[in-house]
């Protein structure tokens, strides 16, 4: 529908009847936007949470669809089917605010209830449940995570749940719509402000020469006319010696990527790598040059933008480190260098010339971020109190305030693209734990009584098969590495599922498992879905014969 | 009098606490008087709101603008005309024609005695305000005489339901006790405990949902506990701290501050900054706590409708990194350019 963010505002969860938390562990990866899906619960909503695993999220719910990892678009599809089928699409919003429904019908059409059920592991009747309450509810909204754009096809993924939304007419009216929540403070923001190698900031498209000028008017400089590279086109880039130098902002690409092996590769071929940090990061070893940086959330002045599109004030508490400058003085002093003197902007300079340039967000200065507590944009003017959900143009009388048509998209079921096999005959999928966050740089840095280091989860049934108890050692093999770690077994995982997070990479290199097949418009890599084997590691049984003799000290360690 | 309910005690209800500020929308009004002034409120308006509403003072300790009233600590009550007994003002529905006196004699009697009771037999050297109201109140809490020594660790958490020890008379009786210190994150001085319950439903069906803690026992061996009393890490915790963040007398408190409480390097009086939590997308206000150039506490305003208060494990304890920085920034400039 255009604009990438949330659609409703957290405070809408609190007051809907029906949601669907597909690909989302919510529960533990953002807590506090569960406890306004708590409230929504304790006053009548109805929660379905679609997840390979039954996660503490899906213990809330009142039906768990615990399909196949990445068996996602063909659950989606078959919904819409019956939804079609049962009479209970929303013809008079199709009609008037949307386009391409012919094709998306005849594309929903092969997906049964039982090619559904054979693809998903999901019961047909359950499906036809899950989607006739959808359909029927008066407010109804799809909430999603990295289980959705985790994948080869995450657009693909998010285009089947934002066409149930425009089926049914679950969008733009309150307590309906469509969510993605957001994994890091930021994310959102890092959009807002153009930083996507597609779009200029405020969503503006690179390649639209109207856009352009714009900016290349208050820039004074040519702005190259196509878009640039994503992560995974970058390392492909690198790979081909096209990409020699690289400028990485507070990101552990070493360790947070796919193929980890691959990536710190290719990192070390680079002609020169530029890393600025607040800590001494695996990718920051491998650099030429590190610029020690301000933790800005704390130690600076700026704005995050978050899940609801609400842009909210971080402020400095403590003064950084010796010698960790402020992020935007350590680019100003880098374009210097590079022949550009932008002089020291402060966080609210750039703020306003955001505000001046990209559409949506005039509305939103620092004096009124303050009074109001943060704004969701859009909002265009200082007068504008911001805008709690998007869309409800599309219900508007006036076709020409309706604007323009929200498209269906037709897509199709493919599947990870690592299936599991003889030699490799599980699903590895990753995702976060309650305590900890991506690679472990700033959740590392606490003690946690709930740290219990990375694991190997598996289903009891797994476990029986293997023969392995909970706590002993495993080996974890996929087609680009192998690692140990020990298990850990999960009664909320189905057969054949093996569960694992990136949180612990010093100790266990999950990433050294995973598959880099990326979406071709995302660039986001298949975190969720590769094949591994899984084997039990035994100790030599006359290890302690051995270790009593003197010999043994050689290569013990 | 007057004193005809317009319906059931809608306030009592869990979705009309003040967080839920979208059904704030009663077309209808009350109009009371209080301490002779009269003051009109939308229909299911708390007396004690209404008080706030005109500015009149009530102390409280079990009520929160973000949780359900549980009437546990009976200070805020307040006399209302026709009412047989007196009435917690933090839950009782203001009624059209409702005559309420704050400051009668029967009302301080007997906050006079809750305080009395109270602060005879728990430790309240940091509920904020306390003092005062002692003060305010006249209240004696040592003419129930010198306090029991405290009883030796887990001995109330054996108490067994229905059993009581002949009480010794020379002693008032008290609930004092060793703190639990079980984990790195927070610490449980159950000596300083009013049993609010302000705990149990921020961790229970308020905000986390979590149910790690309830109250056991009976009279006044009821006490905060998790499920047999196990050691926090063996209960369902998550260590969200959202028990610390309403907790009234510092029963709960981060290990931080209760380590530097015992330091002598706390100070009450320090700066704080409202910023944003550095981990997930959902954007939940921190307030930063700053003594001496260091974070040494994160909280989140009551009021803000995001978090309403309540953070995650991340955001309440996971801030440490930012300090964990002075020697990684010498390694960075010792090894960085190579």
């Amino acid at each position: 529908m255009g604009a990438g963010g949330s659609t409703s505002s957290y405070e809408e969860a609190e007051h809907t009847d029906f949601v669907f938390l597909w690909g989302s562990n919510a529960r533990e990866a953002h807590p506090i936007w569960f406890h306004h899906l708590l409230k929504g619960i304790q006053n009548g909503a109805t929660l379905y949470v679609v997840d390979p695993r039954r996660t503490t999220s899906a213990q809330w719910a009142d039906v768990w669809l615990g399909l196949n990892v990445g068996s996602d678009i063909a659950l989606a599809n078959a919904m819409a089917r019956e939804i079609i089928h049962a009479g209970l699409a929303h013809e008079r919003f199709i009609e008037r605010a949307t386009e391409n429904f012919d094709a998306y019908r005849t594309a929903v059409e092969p997906y049964t209830l039982e090619f559904a059920e054979a693809a998903t592991g999901v019961p047909a009747a359950v499906i036809q449940d899950a989607a006739r309450r959808y359909a029927t509810a008066d407010r109804a909204m799809i909430c999603w995570t990295l289980g959705i754009t985790e994948h080869h096809n995450a657009v693909d993924n998010v285009f089947a749940l934002v066409n149930l939304a425009l089926l049914t007419g679950h969008v733009g009216r309150y307590g309906c719509g469509c969510n993605p929540l957001r994994g890091q403070n930021n994310v959102q923001g890092g959009g807002d402000m153009g930083a996507l190698p597609n779009k200029l900031p405020g969503f503006q498209d690179v390649t639209n020469p109207e856009h352009r000028a714009k900016y290349e008017k208050a820039w004074g400089r040519d702005i190259i006319p196509h878009d640039g590279w994503n992560l995974t086109e970058m390392m492909d880039a690198m790979g081909r010696g096209e990409l020699t130098a690289l400028y990485v902002i507070g990101e552990n690409p070493a360790q947070s990527d796919a193929d980890a092996t691959h990536v710190a590769h290719l990192l070390e071929t680079l002609d020169h790598l530029v890393v600025q940090e607040i800590f001494l990061t695996k990718t920051a070893q491998l650099a030429d040059v590190v610029l020690p940086a301000a933790a800005t959330w704390a130690e600076g002045e700026g704005t995050v933008t978050n899940s609801e599109r609400r842009v909210q004030r971080v402020r400095k508490a403590v003064e950084p480190p010796a010698g960790a400058a402020d992020e935007i003085w350590i680019m100003a002093e880098l374009a210097k260098r590079l022949g550009y003197d932008w002089g020291h902007p402060t966080a609210e300079d750039a703020w306003n010339e955001l505000r001046s340039l990209a559409p949506g967000l005039q509305g939103m200065s620092y004096a009124r971020l303050e009074a109001l507590g943060g704004i969701q944009w859009p909002c265009p003017d200082e007068n504008h109190p911001g805008t709690k959900f998007l869309h409800a143009r599309l219900w508007d009388e006036d076709p020409a305030k309706r604007g323009k048509l929200a498209k269906f998209s037709v897509v199709h079921h493919e599947g990870p693209v690592e299936q599991p096999d003889e030699a490799y005959p599980f699903v590895l999928t990753t995702g976060r734990r309650l305590e900890s966050y991506n690679t472990g740089v700033q959740s590392g840095g606490y003690a946690s009584p709930l740290h219990r280091g990375e694991t190997v989860d598996m289903s009891p049934e797994d476990a029986a098969r293997l023969g392995v108890a909970a706590g002993e050692r495993v080996r974890v093999t996929s087609r680009r590495g192998s690692i140990e770690a020990p298990v850990y077994v999960d009664p909320g995982l189905r057969a054949g599922v093996v569960f694992m997070t990136l949180h612990f990479p010093d100790q266990v290199a999950t990433n050294l498992l995973t598959i880099n097949a990326s979406d071709p418009l995302s660039g986001t890599a298949e975190f969720k879905a590769c094949a591994v084997r899984v084997e039990p590691v035994r100790p030599v049984p006359s290890m302690r014969a051995y270790r009593a003799e003197p010999l043994a000290a050689a290569g013990d360690d | 009098m007057t004193a005809v309910h317009t319906g059931p005690l809608v306030q009592l209800q869990r979705p009309t606490i003040a967080t839920d500020r979208s059904r704030r929308t009663a077309a209808r009004t009350v109009t009371l008087t209080i301490d002779a002034q009269s003051v009109t409120v939308p229909e299911g308006t708390t007396v004690l709101a209404a008080c706030r509403e005109i500015g009149v003072e009530i102390p409280t300790l079990c009520f929160l603008d973000t949780l359900h009233p549980v009437n546990a600590c009976r200070i805020c009550v307040v006399e209302v005309e026709g009412a047989r007994v007196l009435v917690p003002s933090c839950s009782r529905a203001a009624e059209e024609g409702m005559v309420v006196h704050t400051d009668s004699p029967r009302v301080k009697h007997s906050r006079k005695l809750v305080l009395e009771l109270l602060a005879s037999s728990v430790d309240l050297s940091t509920t904020p305000q306390v003092a005062e109201w002692i003060e305010a109140y006249d209240a004696k809490p040592q003419r129930f005489g010198p306090p029991a020594p405290p009883a030796p660790a887990g001995t109330r958490e054996a108490a067994a339901p229905g059993h009581h020890d002949e009480p010794d008379v020379r002693y008032a009786a008290t609930v004092a006790q060793p703190s639990t210190i079980d984990n790195e994150l927070y610490v449980r001085d159950y000596a300083k405990c009013i049993l609010c319950y302000k705990c149990v439903e921020a961790c229970g069906p308020d905000h986390q949902n979590t149910f790690a803690i309830a109250v056991a026992g009976r009279g006044f061996d009821a006490h905060i506990s998790t499920e047999f009393a196990v050691p926090l890490p063996e209960s369902a915790c998550v260590y969200c701290g959202n028990c610390i963040a309403v907790c009234p007398t510092g029963a709960l408190m981060a290990k931080t501050e209760f380590d530097m409480r015992a330091d002598g390097t706390w100070r009450d009086a320090h700066a704080t900054t409202d910023t944003i939590c550095p981990y997930c997308g959902v954007g939940c206000t921190l307030t930063l706590h700053v003594i001496d150039g260091e974070i040494v506490k994160a909280t989140s305003p009551l009021e803000n409708p995001i978090t309403q208060g309540n953070l995650c494990i991340k955001g309440r304890f996971g801030w440490r990194f930012v300090q964990n920085r002075s020697a990684a920034a010498e390694d960075v400039r010792g090894n960085g350019a190579h």
